[in-house]
Protein backbone atom coordinates (compact mmCIF):
# COMPACT_ATOMS: atom_id res chain seq x y z
CA UNK A 1 0.00 0.00 0.00
CA UNK A 2 1.29 3.41 -0.91
CA UNK A 3 1.25 6.30 1.52
CA UNK A 4 -2.07 6.92 3.22
CA UNK A 5 -4.50 9.61 2.16
CA UNK A 6 -5.01 12.67 4.32
CA UNK A 7 -7.71 15.34 4.36
CA UNK A 8 -7.16 18.44 6.44
CA UNK A 9 -9.85 20.89 7.52
CA UNK A 10 -9.68 24.04 9.59
CA UNK A 11 -12.77 24.24 11.76
CA UNK A 12 -13.77 27.87 12.13
CA UNK A 13 -14.78 28.67 15.69
CA UNK A 14 -16.40 32.02 15.01
CA UNK A 15 -18.99 30.70 12.61
CA UNK A 16 -21.57 28.52 14.29
CA UNK A 17 -23.87 28.40 11.28
CA UNK A 18 -21.26 26.64 9.15
CA UNK A 19 -20.38 24.11 11.88
CA UNK A 20 -20.69 20.57 10.60
CA UNK A 21 -19.59 21.33 7.05
CA UNK A 22 -16.26 19.54 7.31
CA UNK A 23 -18.06 16.31 8.16
CA UNK A 24 -20.23 16.69 5.06
CA UNK A 25 -17.10 17.04 2.92
CA UNK A 26 -15.48 14.06 4.59
CA UNK A 27 -18.58 12.03 3.90
CA UNK A 28 -18.48 12.94 0.21
CA UNK A 29 -14.78 12.14 -0.04
CA UNK A 30 -15.15 8.77 1.66
CA UNK A 31 -18.03 7.80 -0.58
CA UNK A 32 -15.85 8.62 -3.58
CA UNK A 33 -13.31 6.18 -2.20
CA UNK A 34 -16.05 3.56 -2.23
CA UNK A 35 -16.13 2.80 1.51
CA UNK A 36 -19.11 0.96 2.96
CA UNK A 37 -21.99 3.40 3.70
CA UNK A 38 -22.16 2.11 7.30
CA UNK A 39 -18.47 2.95 7.84
CA UNK A 40 -18.95 6.37 6.27
CA UNK A 41 -21.86 7.08 8.55
CA UNK A 42 -19.88 6.14 11.68
CA UNK A 43 -17.00 8.38 10.61
CA UNK A 44 -19.28 11.27 9.76
CA UNK A 45 -21.21 11.10 13.03
CA UNK A 46 -18.03 10.91 15.14
CA UNK A 47 -16.49 13.71 13.13
CA UNK A 48 -19.64 15.83 13.29
CA UNK A 49 -19.88 15.54 17.07
CA UNK A 50 -16.21 16.42 17.44
CA UNK A 51 -16.49 19.31 15.03
CA UNK A 52 -19.45 20.79 16.93
CA UNK A 53 -17.56 20.33 20.22
CA UNK A 54 -14.61 22.29 18.92
CA UNK A 55 -16.89 25.10 17.77
CA UNK A 56 -18.80 25.24 21.07
CA UNK A 57 -15.95 24.84 23.53
CA UNK A 58 -12.66 25.64 21.86
CA UNK A 59 -13.27 28.41 19.32
CA UNK A 60 -12.52 25.96 16.52
CA UNK A 61 -9.55 23.79 15.74
CA UNK A 62 -8.37 21.41 13.06
CA UNK A 63 -9.57 18.10 11.75
CA UNK A 64 -7.36 15.57 9.99
CA UNK A 65 -8.75 12.46 8.39
CA UNK A 66 -6.36 9.73 7.39
CA UNK A 67 -7.46 6.80 5.26
CA UNK A 68 -5.42 3.65 4.83
CA UNK A 69 -6.39 0.20 3.66
CA UNK A 70 -8.04 -0.95 6.88
CA UNK A 71 -9.19 2.07 8.84
CA UNK A 72 -10.13 5.73 8.92
CA UNK A 73 -8.36 7.79 11.58
CA UNK A 74 -9.84 11.08 12.74
CA UNK A 75 -7.64 13.51 14.64
CA UNK A 76 -9.35 16.57 16.10
CA UNK A 77 -7.05 19.09 17.71
CA UNK A 78 -7.90 22.36 19.42
CA UNK A 79 -6.28 24.96 21.64
CA UNK A 80 -9.35 25.31 23.85
CA UNK A 81 -9.78 25.19 27.63
CA UNK A 82 -9.12 21.45 27.88
CA UNK A 83 -11.25 18.88 29.69
CA UNK A 84 -10.79 18.91 33.48
CA UNK A 85 -12.28 15.49 34.18
CA UNK A 86 -12.31 13.24 31.13
CA UNK A 87 -14.16 10.42 32.91
CA UNK A 88 -16.99 12.74 33.88
CA UNK A 89 -17.09 14.26 30.40
CA UNK A 90 -17.58 10.78 28.94
CA UNK A 91 -20.79 10.19 30.89
CA UNK A 92 -24.06 10.34 28.96
CA UNK A 93 -25.78 13.65 29.56
CA UNK A 94 -22.88 15.53 31.13
CA UNK A 95 -22.50 18.89 29.45
CA UNK A 96 -20.81 22.22 30.06
CA UNK A 97 -22.35 23.86 27.00
CA UNK A 98 -23.62 27.41 27.64
CA UNK A 99 -27.33 28.25 27.49
CA UNK A 100 -27.19 29.99 24.13
CA UNK A 101 -25.83 26.79 22.59
CA UNK A 102 -28.43 24.65 24.34
CA UNK A 103 -31.17 26.84 22.96
CA UNK A 104 -30.05 25.72 19.48
CA UNK A 105 -30.64 22.11 20.40
CA UNK A 106 -27.03 21.24 21.23
CA UNK A 107 -25.48 20.56 24.63
CA UNK A 108 -27.33 17.33 25.38
CA UNK A 109 -24.14 15.84 26.78
CA UNK A 110 -23.99 13.12 24.15
CA UNK A 111 -21.08 14.37 22.04
CA UNK A 112 -18.18 12.44 23.52
CA UNK A 113 -20.24 9.32 24.36
CA UNK A 114 -21.49 9.22 20.76
CA UNK A 115 -17.97 9.62 19.42
CA UNK A 116 -16.91 6.61 21.47
CA UNK A 117 -20.00 4.64 20.52
CA UNK A 118 -19.50 5.09 16.79
CA UNK A 119 -15.76 4.40 16.68
CA UNK A 120 -13.56 1.38 17.36
CA UNK A 121 -10.89 3.34 19.18
CA UNK A 122 -10.90 6.70 20.90
CA UNK A 123 -8.21 8.47 22.85
CA UNK A 124 -8.51 11.86 24.53
CA UNK A 125 -5.34 13.83 25.26
CA UNK A 126 -6.27 16.98 27.11
CA UNK A 127 -4.39 19.53 29.16
CA UNK A 128 -6.41 22.16 31.00
CA UNK A 129 -5.56 25.58 29.62
CA UNK A 130 -3.71 24.19 26.61
CA UNK A 131 -6.14 22.20 24.54
CA UNK A 132 -7.48 18.83 23.56
CA UNK A 133 -6.57 16.30 20.92
CA UNK A 134 -8.96 13.46 20.23
CA UNK A 135 -7.89 10.52 18.09
CA UNK A 136 -10.52 8.11 16.82
CA UNK A 137 -10.37 5.11 14.53
CA UNK A 138 -13.09 3.38 12.56
CA UNK A 139 -11.99 0.00 11.20
CA UNK A 140 -13.40 -1.60 8.08
CA UNK B 1 -28.66 3.01 -13.68
CA UNK B 2 -26.79 4.18 -16.76
CA UNK B 3 -29.65 2.74 -18.84
CA UNK B 4 -32.15 4.88 -16.92
CA UNK B 5 -34.62 6.61 -19.23
CA UNK B 6 -34.51 10.34 -18.46
CA UNK B 7 -37.15 12.94 -19.12
CA UNK B 8 -34.91 15.98 -18.83
CA UNK B 9 -33.43 16.54 -22.26
CA UNK B 10 -31.16 19.02 -23.98
CA UNK B 11 -31.78 20.68 -27.31
CA UNK B 12 -28.21 21.23 -28.59
CA UNK B 13 -29.40 23.68 -31.24
CA UNK B 14 -30.53 26.11 -28.55
CA UNK B 15 -27.67 25.59 -26.09
CA UNK B 16 -25.12 28.41 -26.03
CA UNK B 17 -22.79 26.68 -23.59
CA UNK B 18 -23.40 29.45 -21.04
CA UNK B 19 -22.82 27.18 -17.95
CA UNK B 20 -25.95 28.39 -16.10
CA UNK B 21 -27.53 24.93 -15.93
CA UNK B 22 -24.23 23.38 -14.88
CA UNK B 23 -23.99 25.79 -11.96
CA UNK B 24 -27.50 24.92 -10.78
CA UNK B 25 -27.31 21.16 -11.13
CA UNK B 26 -27.47 19.69 -7.60
CA UNK B 27 -25.73 16.44 -8.54
CA UNK B 28 -23.00 17.97 -10.76
CA UNK B 29 -24.38 15.95 -13.65
CA UNK B 30 -23.75 18.62 -16.30
CA UNK B 31 -20.54 19.49 -18.11
CA UNK B 32 -20.09 21.99 -20.92
CA UNK B 33 -17.91 20.61 -23.68
CA UNK B 34 -17.18 22.30 -27.01
CA UNK B 35 -19.71 25.02 -26.25
CA UNK B 36 -22.61 22.72 -25.47
CA UNK B 37 -23.99 21.23 -22.27
CA UNK B 38 -23.95 17.47 -21.72
CA UNK B 39 -25.96 15.60 -19.09
CA UNK B 40 -24.40 12.58 -17.37
CA UNK B 41 -27.24 10.09 -17.34
CA UNK B 42 -25.88 8.23 -14.31
CA UNK B 43 -25.96 11.34 -12.13
CA UNK B 44 -29.11 13.07 -13.39
CA UNK B 45 -32.07 12.79 -11.00
CA UNK B 46 -34.56 14.54 -13.35
CA UNK B 47 -35.14 17.32 -10.83
CA UNK B 48 -35.66 19.91 -13.57
CA UNK B 49 -33.42 22.59 -12.02
CA UNK B 50 -31.68 23.01 -15.38
CA UNK B 51 -35.03 23.47 -17.14
CA UNK B 52 -36.00 26.04 -14.52
CA UNK B 53 -32.77 28.00 -14.94
CA UNK B 54 -31.95 27.76 -18.64
CA UNK B 55 -32.41 31.19 -20.20
CA UNK B 56 -32.24 29.80 -23.74
CA UNK B 57 -34.95 27.15 -23.30
CA UNK B 58 -32.43 24.54 -24.37
CA UNK B 59 -33.43 22.22 -21.56
CA UNK B 60 -36.80 20.60 -21.87
CA UNK B 61 -38.92 17.84 -20.49
CA UNK B 62 -39.95 14.81 -22.45
CA UNK B 63 -43.52 13.51 -22.10
CA UNK B 64 -46.14 11.72 -24.15
CA UNK B 65 -48.28 13.54 -26.69
CA UNK B 66 -52.03 13.70 -26.19
CA UNK B 67 -52.26 12.10 -29.65
CA UNK B 68 -51.17 8.84 -28.01
CA UNK B 69 -54.59 8.56 -26.39
CA UNK B 70 -55.78 7.15 -29.72
CA UNK B 71 -53.95 3.93 -28.91
CA UNK B 72 -56.62 3.05 -26.37
CA UNK B 73 -60.35 2.44 -26.58
CA UNK B 74 -61.03 3.74 -23.08
CA UNK B 75 -58.92 6.51 -21.55
CA UNK B 76 -58.74 7.35 -17.86
CA UNK B 77 -57.14 10.65 -16.83
CA UNK B 78 -55.13 10.77 -13.62
CA UNK B 79 -54.75 14.49 -12.87
CA UNK B 80 -52.10 15.39 -10.27
CA UNK B 81 -53.67 17.49 -7.47
CA UNK B 82 -51.54 20.48 -8.52
CA UNK B 83 -53.62 20.91 -11.70
CA UNK B 84 -56.47 22.33 -9.62
CA UNK B 85 -54.25 25.28 -8.66
CA UNK B 86 -53.64 26.39 -12.25
CA UNK B 87 -56.98 28.12 -12.88
CA UNK B 88 -57.92 31.63 -11.88
CA UNK B 89 -61.06 32.02 -9.72
CA UNK B 90 -61.84 28.32 -9.74
CA UNK B 91 -64.23 27.44 -6.93
CA UNK B 92 -65.13 23.87 -7.81
CA UNK B 93 -62.78 21.05 -8.80
CA UNK B 94 -65.72 19.55 -10.70
CA UNK B 95 -65.03 22.02 -13.55
CA UNK B 96 -61.58 20.50 -14.05
CA UNK B 97 -62.95 16.95 -14.03
CA UNK B 98 -65.72 17.92 -16.48
CA UNK B 99 -63.12 19.65 -18.65
CA UNK B 100 -61.00 16.50 -18.81
CA UNK B 101 -64.05 14.52 -19.94
CA UNK B 102 -64.80 17.21 -22.52
CA UNK B 103 -61.33 17.05 -24.07
CA UNK B 104 -61.72 13.34 -24.70
CA UNK B 105 -61.06 11.30 -21.60
CA UNK B 106 -63.66 8.62 -20.82
CA UNK B 107 -63.16 8.76 -17.08
CA UNK B 108 -61.19 10.72 -14.48
CA UNK B 109 -59.58 9.28 -11.38
CA UNK B 110 -58.02 11.98 -9.25
CA UNK B 111 -54.51 11.32 -7.92
CA UNK B 112 -55.61 13.25 -4.82
CA UNK B 113 -57.87 10.31 -4.05
CA UNK B 114 -54.94 7.89 -4.36
CA UNK B 115 -52.98 10.28 -2.13
CA UNK B 116 -55.60 10.02 0.62
CA UNK B 117 -55.15 6.25 0.63
CA UNK B 118 -51.37 6.67 0.80
CA UNK B 119 -51.86 9.01 3.76
CA UNK B 120 -54.05 6.45 5.51
CA UNK B 121 -51.55 3.65 4.81
CA UNK B 122 -48.67 5.82 6.00
CA UNK B 123 -50.45 6.41 9.31
CA UNK B 124 -50.75 2.63 9.65
CA UNK B 125 -47.13 2.07 8.68
CA UNK B 126 -45.87 4.55 11.28
CA UNK B 127 -47.50 2.45 14.00
CA UNK B 128 -45.52 -0.64 13.00
CA UNK B 129 -42.77 -1.88 15.28
CA UNK B 130 -39.14 -2.04 14.24
CA UNK B 131 -39.24 0.51 11.41
CA UNK B 132 -36.37 2.93 11.00
CA UNK B 133 -37.31 6.52 11.77
CA UNK B 134 -37.57 9.12 10.56
CA UNK B 135 -39.53 7.53 7.74
CA UNK B 136 -38.82 9.44 4.54
CA UNK B 137 -41.53 10.04 1.94
CA UNK B 138 -41.13 8.36 -1.45
CA UNK B 139 -43.75 10.41 -3.27
CA UNK B 140 -41.22 12.66 -5.01
CA UNK B 141 -39.21 10.45 -7.39
CA UNK B 142 -36.35 12.97 -7.44
CA UNK B 143 -35.85 12.53 -3.71
CA UNK B 144 -36.05 8.75 -3.88
CA UNK B 145 -33.47 8.61 -6.66
CA UNK B 146 -31.25 11.12 -4.86
CA UNK B 147 -31.30 9.00 -1.70
CA UNK B 148 -30.54 5.81 -3.59
CA UNK B 149 -27.62 7.48 -5.36
CA UNK B 150 -26.17 9.70 -2.67
CA UNK B 151 -27.54 8.73 0.74
CA UNK B 152 -27.40 4.93 0.67
CA UNK B 153 -27.50 4.69 4.43
CA UNK B 154 -30.99 6.22 4.44
CA UNK B 155 -32.41 3.58 2.09
CA UNK B 156 -34.00 1.75 5.03
CA UNK B 157 -35.78 4.95 6.07
CA UNK B 158 -37.71 5.14 2.80
CA UNK B 159 -41.48 4.73 3.05
CA UNK B 160 -42.12 1.40 1.29
CA UNK B 161 -45.38 2.51 -0.31
CA UNK B 162 -46.19 3.27 -3.93
CA UNK B 163 -46.61 6.98 -4.68
CA UNK B 164 -50.18 8.36 -5.00
CA UNK B 165 -50.17 8.31 -8.80
CA UNK B 166 -49.49 4.56 -8.84
CA UNK B 167 -52.07 3.80 -6.15
CA UNK B 168 -54.54 5.89 -8.15
CA UNK B 169 -53.59 4.03 -11.35
CA UNK B 170 -54.21 0.63 -9.74
CA UNK B 171 -57.61 1.78 -8.45
CA UNK B 172 -58.51 3.49 -11.73
CA UNK B 173 -57.74 0.36 -13.71
CA UNK B 174 -59.77 -1.83 -11.35
CA UNK B 175 -62.69 0.57 -11.61
CA UNK B 176 -62.56 0.66 -15.41
CA UNK B 177 -62.33 -3.13 -15.70
CA UNK B 178 -65.27 -3.56 -13.35
CA UNK B 179 -67.49 -0.95 -15.00
CA UNK B 180 -66.60 -1.99 -18.53
CA UNK B 181 -66.26 -5.77 -18.61
CA UNK B 182 -66.50 -5.60 -22.42
CA UNK B 183 -63.01 -4.03 -22.58
CA UNK B 184 -59.79 -6.00 -22.74
CA UNK B 185 -57.19 -4.80 -20.20
CA UNK B 186 -54.90 -3.53 -22.98
CA UNK B 187 -57.72 -1.40 -24.37
CA UNK B 188 -57.78 0.68 -21.18
CA UNK B 189 -55.25 3.52 -21.17
CA UNK B 190 -54.30 5.23 -17.90
CA UNK B 191 -52.79 8.68 -18.44
CA UNK B 192 -51.08 10.70 -15.74
CA UNK B 193 -51.13 14.50 -16.08
CA UNK B 194 -47.73 15.38 -14.70
CA UNK B 195 -46.42 18.59 -13.12
CA UNK B 196 -42.77 17.51 -13.58
CA UNK B 197 -40.34 15.44 -15.69
CA UNK B 198 -39.33 13.27 -12.71
CA UNK B 199 -42.72 11.62 -12.52
CA UNK B 200 -42.58 11.01 -16.27
CA UNK B 201 -39.24 9.23 -15.73
CA UNK B 202 -40.64 7.19 -12.86
CA UNK B 203 -43.42 5.94 -15.14
CA UNK B 204 -41.04 5.06 -17.97
CA UNK B 205 -38.52 3.12 -15.87
CA UNK B 206 -38.98 0.03 -13.79
CA UNK B 207 -38.53 0.83 -10.14
CA UNK B 208 -36.80 -2.10 -8.49
CA UNK B 209 -39.10 -4.93 -9.48
CA UNK B 210 -42.09 -2.62 -9.94
CA UNK B 211 -43.37 -1.66 -13.38
CA UNK B 212 -45.64 1.39 -13.49
CA UNK B 213 -49.39 0.83 -13.97
CA UNK B 214 -49.54 4.09 -15.93
CA UNK B 215 -49.51 3.93 -19.73
CA UNK B 216 -48.93 7.56 -20.66
CA UNK B 217 -47.51 10.60 -18.93
CA UNK B 218 -48.60 13.91 -20.44
CA UNK B 219 -47.62 17.47 -19.60
CA UNK B 220 -49.76 19.55 -17.28
CA UNK B 221 -49.07 22.67 -19.40
CA UNK B 222 -50.36 20.99 -22.57
CA UNK B 223 -53.48 19.70 -20.85
CA UNK B 224 -53.99 23.14 -19.30
CA UNK B 225 -54.10 24.80 -22.71
CA UNK B 226 -56.68 22.29 -23.91
CA UNK B 227 -58.72 22.68 -20.73
CA UNK B 228 -59.03 26.47 -20.69
CA UNK B 229 -60.70 26.38 -24.10
CA UNK B 230 -63.40 23.95 -22.91
CA UNK B 231 -63.91 25.05 -19.31
CA UNK B 232 -66.74 27.51 -19.82
CA UNK B 233 -67.94 27.42 -16.22
CA UNK B 234 -71.33 28.81 -17.29
CA UNK B 235 -73.24 26.27 -15.24
CA UNK B 236 -72.44 24.15 -12.21
CA UNK B 237 -70.45 21.02 -13.07
CA UNK B 238 -72.28 17.69 -13.11
CA UNK B 239 -69.36 15.91 -11.47
CA UNK B 240 -67.54 16.61 -8.24
CA UNK B 241 -64.24 15.77 -6.61
CA UNK B 242 -63.80 12.36 -5.01
CA UNK B 243 -61.08 13.63 -2.67
CA UNK B 244 -60.90 15.91 0.34
CA UNK B 245 -58.57 18.46 1.92
CA UNK B 246 -55.89 15.88 2.56
CA UNK B 247 -55.67 14.73 -1.05
CA UNK B 248 -55.68 18.22 -2.52
CA UNK B 249 -53.05 19.41 -0.03
CA UNK B 250 -50.54 16.88 -1.34
CA UNK B 251 -49.86 19.43 -4.10
CA UNK B 252 -48.26 21.76 -1.55
CA UNK B 253 -45.17 21.25 0.58
CA UNK B 254 -46.39 20.10 4.00
CA UNK B 255 -49.59 18.53 2.71
CA UNK B 256 -48.38 14.95 2.86
CA UNK B 257 -46.79 15.38 6.29
CA UNK B 258 -49.70 17.19 7.91
CA UNK B 259 -52.06 14.42 6.73
CA UNK B 260 -50.37 12.14 9.25
CA UNK B 261 -52.05 14.06 12.09
CA UNK B 262 -48.80 13.85 13.99
CA UNK B 263 -46.60 16.67 15.29
CA UNK B 264 -43.35 14.81 14.83
CA UNK B 265 -42.93 15.75 11.18
CA UNK B 266 -40.70 17.81 8.93
CA UNK B 267 -41.56 19.04 5.44
CA UNK B 268 -38.96 20.63 3.17
CA UNK B 269 -39.07 21.88 -0.40
CA UNK B 270 -36.49 22.95 -2.96
CA UNK B 271 -33.68 20.59 -3.92
CA UNK B 272 -30.90 22.33 -1.96
CA UNK B 273 -33.04 22.34 1.19
CA UNK B 274 -33.85 18.68 0.61
CA UNK B 275 -30.14 17.83 0.40
CA UNK B 276 -29.32 19.71 3.60
CA UNK B 277 -32.12 17.94 5.50
CA UNK B 278 -30.84 14.57 4.24
CA UNK B 279 -27.27 15.45 5.28
CA UNK B 280 -28.55 16.30 8.74
CA UNK B 281 -30.54 13.08 9.08
CA UNK B 282 -27.53 11.08 7.96
CA UNK B 283 -25.39 12.80 10.59
CA UNK B 284 -27.90 11.84 13.27
CA UNK B 285 -28.27 15.50 14.12
CA UNK B 286 -32.04 15.71 13.93
CA UNK B 287 -34.60 15.81 16.73
CA UNK B 288 -36.66 12.64 17.25
CA UNK B 289 -39.24 12.79 14.48
CA UNK B 290 -41.43 10.20 12.80
CA UNK B 291 -41.77 11.43 9.25
CA UNK B 292 -39.98 13.59 6.72
CA UNK B 293 -41.67 14.91 3.61
CA UNK B 294 -39.28 16.12 0.95
CA UNK B 295 -40.20 17.88 -2.29
CA UNK B 296 -37.58 18.67 -4.91
CA UNK B 297 -39.56 21.59 -6.32
CA UNK B 298 -40.06 24.92 -4.55
CA UNK B 299 -43.44 24.95 -2.84
CA UNK B 300 -44.03 21.24 -3.54
CA UNK B 301 -45.56 19.75 -6.70
CA UNK B 302 -47.19 23.09 -7.56
CA UNK B 303 -43.61 24.25 -8.24
CA UNK B 304 -43.01 21.58 -10.91
CA UNK B 305 -41.58 22.81 -14.20
CA UNK B 306 -44.61 21.56 -16.16
CA UNK B 307 -47.02 23.57 -14.00
CA UNK B 308 -48.01 26.98 -15.27
CA UNK B 309 -48.80 29.21 -12.34
CA UNK B 310 -46.29 30.70 -9.91
CA UNK B 311 -46.23 28.24 -6.96
CA UNK B 312 -47.13 30.90 -4.40
CA UNK B 313 -50.21 32.00 -6.30
CA UNK B 314 -51.05 28.33 -6.82
CA UNK B 315 -50.78 27.69 -3.09
CA UNK B 316 -53.20 30.49 -2.35
CA UNK B 317 -55.71 29.03 -4.82
CA UNK B 318 -55.50 25.60 -3.23
CA UNK B 319 -56.25 27.10 0.17
CA UNK B 320 -59.41 28.62 -1.29
CA UNK B 321 -60.41 25.45 -3.13
CA UNK B 322 -60.07 23.14 -0.18
CA UNK B 323 -62.04 25.34 2.21
CA UNK B 324 -65.36 23.51 1.99
CA UNK B 325 -64.02 20.04 1.28
CA UNK B 326 -64.30 17.16 3.75
CA UNK B 327 -61.03 16.22 5.44
CA UNK B 328 -60.69 13.02 3.45
CA UNK B 329 -62.89 10.80 1.31
CA UNK B 330 -60.72 7.69 1.46
CA UNK B 331 -62.10 4.78 3.42
CA UNK B 332 -59.66 2.01 4.04
CA UNK B 333 -60.56 -1.58 4.87
CA UNK B 334 -61.66 -2.39 8.41
CA UNK B 335 -58.80 -4.87 8.82
CA UNK B 336 -56.38 -1.97 9.16
CA UNK B 337 -53.93 -3.58 6.75
CA UNK B 338 -52.04 -2.01 3.90
CA UNK B 339 -52.93 -3.83 0.64
CA UNK B 340 -50.01 -5.86 -0.69
CA UNK B 341 -50.20 -4.27 -4.11
CA UNK B 342 -49.42 -0.83 -2.61
CA UNK B 343 -46.27 -1.99 -0.85
CA UNK B 344 -42.84 -1.58 -2.45
CA UNK B 345 -40.99 -4.88 -1.97
CA UNK B 346 -37.57 -3.66 -2.95
CA UNK B 347 -36.00 -0.36 -3.84
CA UNK B 348 -33.50 -0.26 -6.68
CA UNK B 349 -30.09 -1.19 -5.30
CA UNK B 350 -27.50 1.38 -4.35
CA UNK B 351 -25.45 2.61 -7.27
CA UNK B 352 -22.17 4.09 -6.04
CA UNK B 353 -22.56 7.23 -8.08
CA UNK B 354 -19.27 8.97 -7.48
CA UNK B 355 -16.93 6.09 -6.65
CA UNK B 356 -13.50 6.64 -8.18
CA UNK B 357 -12.73 2.94 -8.63
CA UNK B 358 -13.75 -0.44 -7.26
CA UNK B 359 -10.41 -0.94 -5.56
CA UNK B 360 -9.65 1.03 -2.39
CA UNK B 361 -5.90 1.40 -2.96
CA UNK B 362 -6.57 2.66 -6.46
CA UNK B 363 -9.24 5.06 -5.18
CA UNK B 364 -6.82 6.42 -2.60
CA UNK B 365 -4.17 6.91 -5.29
CA UNK B 366 -6.67 8.75 -7.51
CA UNK B 367 -7.86 10.91 -4.62
CA UNK B 368 -4.25 11.89 -3.89
CA UNK B 369 -3.86 12.95 -7.52
CA UNK B 370 -7.08 14.97 -7.28
CA UNK B 371 -5.79 16.70 -4.16
CA UNK B 372 -2.50 17.54 -5.89
CA UNK B 373 -4.25 18.98 -8.96
CA UNK B 374 -6.68 21.00 -6.85
CA UNK B 375 -3.74 22.80 -5.28
CA UNK B 376 -2.67 23.98 -8.72
CA UNK B 377 -6.14 25.23 -9.69
CA UNK B 378 -7.26 28.80 -8.91
CA UNK B 379 -10.19 27.69 -6.70
CA UNK B 380 -12.54 30.38 -7.99
CA UNK B 381 -15.10 27.87 -9.32
CA UNK B 382 -15.75 30.01 -12.39
CA UNK B 383 -17.01 27.13 -14.54
CA UNK B 384 -15.18 28.29 -17.69
CA UNK B 385 -13.46 24.91 -17.97
CA UNK B 386 -16.86 23.27 -18.39
CA UNK B 387 -17.00 21.72 -14.91
CA UNK B 388 -19.12 23.24 -12.14
CA UNK B 389 -16.22 23.91 -9.77
CA UNK B 390 -12.47 23.38 -9.39
CA UNK B 391 -12.92 20.18 -7.37
CA UNK B 392 -15.15 18.60 -10.01
CA UNK B 393 -12.67 19.73 -12.66
CA UNK B 394 -9.76 18.11 -10.80
CA UNK B 395 -11.79 14.88 -10.65
CA UNK B 396 -12.54 15.10 -14.35
CA UNK B 397 -8.83 15.53 -15.13
CA UNK B 398 -7.87 12.50 -13.04
CA UNK B 399 -10.66 10.42 -14.51
CA UNK B 400 -9.36 11.47 -17.98
CA UNK B 401 -12.50 13.41 -18.83
CA UNK B 402 -10.83 16.82 -19.03
CA UNK B 403 -7.53 18.45 -19.81
CA UNK B 404 -5.83 20.78 -17.37
CA UNK B 405 -5.42 23.39 -20.10
CA UNK B 406 -9.22 23.71 -20.17
CA UNK B 407 -8.69 25.93 -17.12
CA UNK B 408 -8.25 29.40 -18.60
CA UNK B 409 -6.42 30.68 -15.51
CA UNK B 410 -3.95 27.79 -15.47
CA UNK B 411 -3.56 28.14 -19.23
CA UNK B 412 -2.84 31.85 -18.90
CA UNK B 413 -0.06 31.07 -16.43
CA UNK B 414 1.26 28.46 -18.82
CA UNK B 415 1.37 31.03 -21.63
CA UNK B 416 3.08 33.56 -19.37
CA UNK B 417 5.74 31.01 -18.47
CA UNK B 418 6.15 30.10 -22.10
CA UNK B 419 6.64 33.70 -23.16
CA UNK B 420 8.99 34.24 -20.23
CA UNK B 421 11.11 31.27 -21.21
CA UNK B 422 11.11 31.71 -24.95
CA UNK B 423 11.89 35.31 -25.74
CA UNK B 424 8.93 37.15 -24.32
CA UNK B 425 9.25 40.91 -24.15
CA UNK B 426 10.74 42.22 -20.96
CA UNK B 427 8.08 44.93 -20.64
CA UNK B 428 5.39 42.23 -20.39
CA UNK B 429 6.77 40.79 -17.15
CA UNK B 430 8.09 44.15 -15.83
Amino acid sequence: MAESLRFHYDVDGGNFTSAGQASVQVKNNLSQLGLDPAVIRRVSIAMYEGEINMVIHADGGSADIIVDDSCVTIILADKGPGIADVEQAMQDGFSTAPDNIRSLGFGAGMGLPNMKRYTDFMQIDSVVGEGTTITMKVNF
Amino acid sequence: MSDYIHSVLLDPTKCTGCTTCMKHCPTEAIRVRSGCAEIDSRRCIDCGECIRNCTNHAKKSSYDSLEELKRFKFNVALPAPSICAQFDNLDDIGYVIQGLLDIGFDDVFEVSKGAEFVSAYTRLYLQAQGIRKPVISTACPVVTRLILLRFPFLKDNLLPLLPPMEVAAIMAREKAEKEHPELKPEEIGVTFISPCPAKVSYIRNTFGSYKSEIDLAVSMSEVYLRLISVMKRDRAPAVSTAAGRIGLSWAICGGEASALLNDRIIAADGITNVISVLEQIENGNIPPIDFVELNACPGGCIGGVLAIENPYVAKNRLHTLRRYLPVSQAEIGKDGLIPDDCIVDEFPSYQPLNRLSDNLSESIRLMQKIQAIRKELPGIDCGSCGAPNCRAFAEDIVMANADKNDCIIAYKDFIKDYIGNYGGDKHDSK
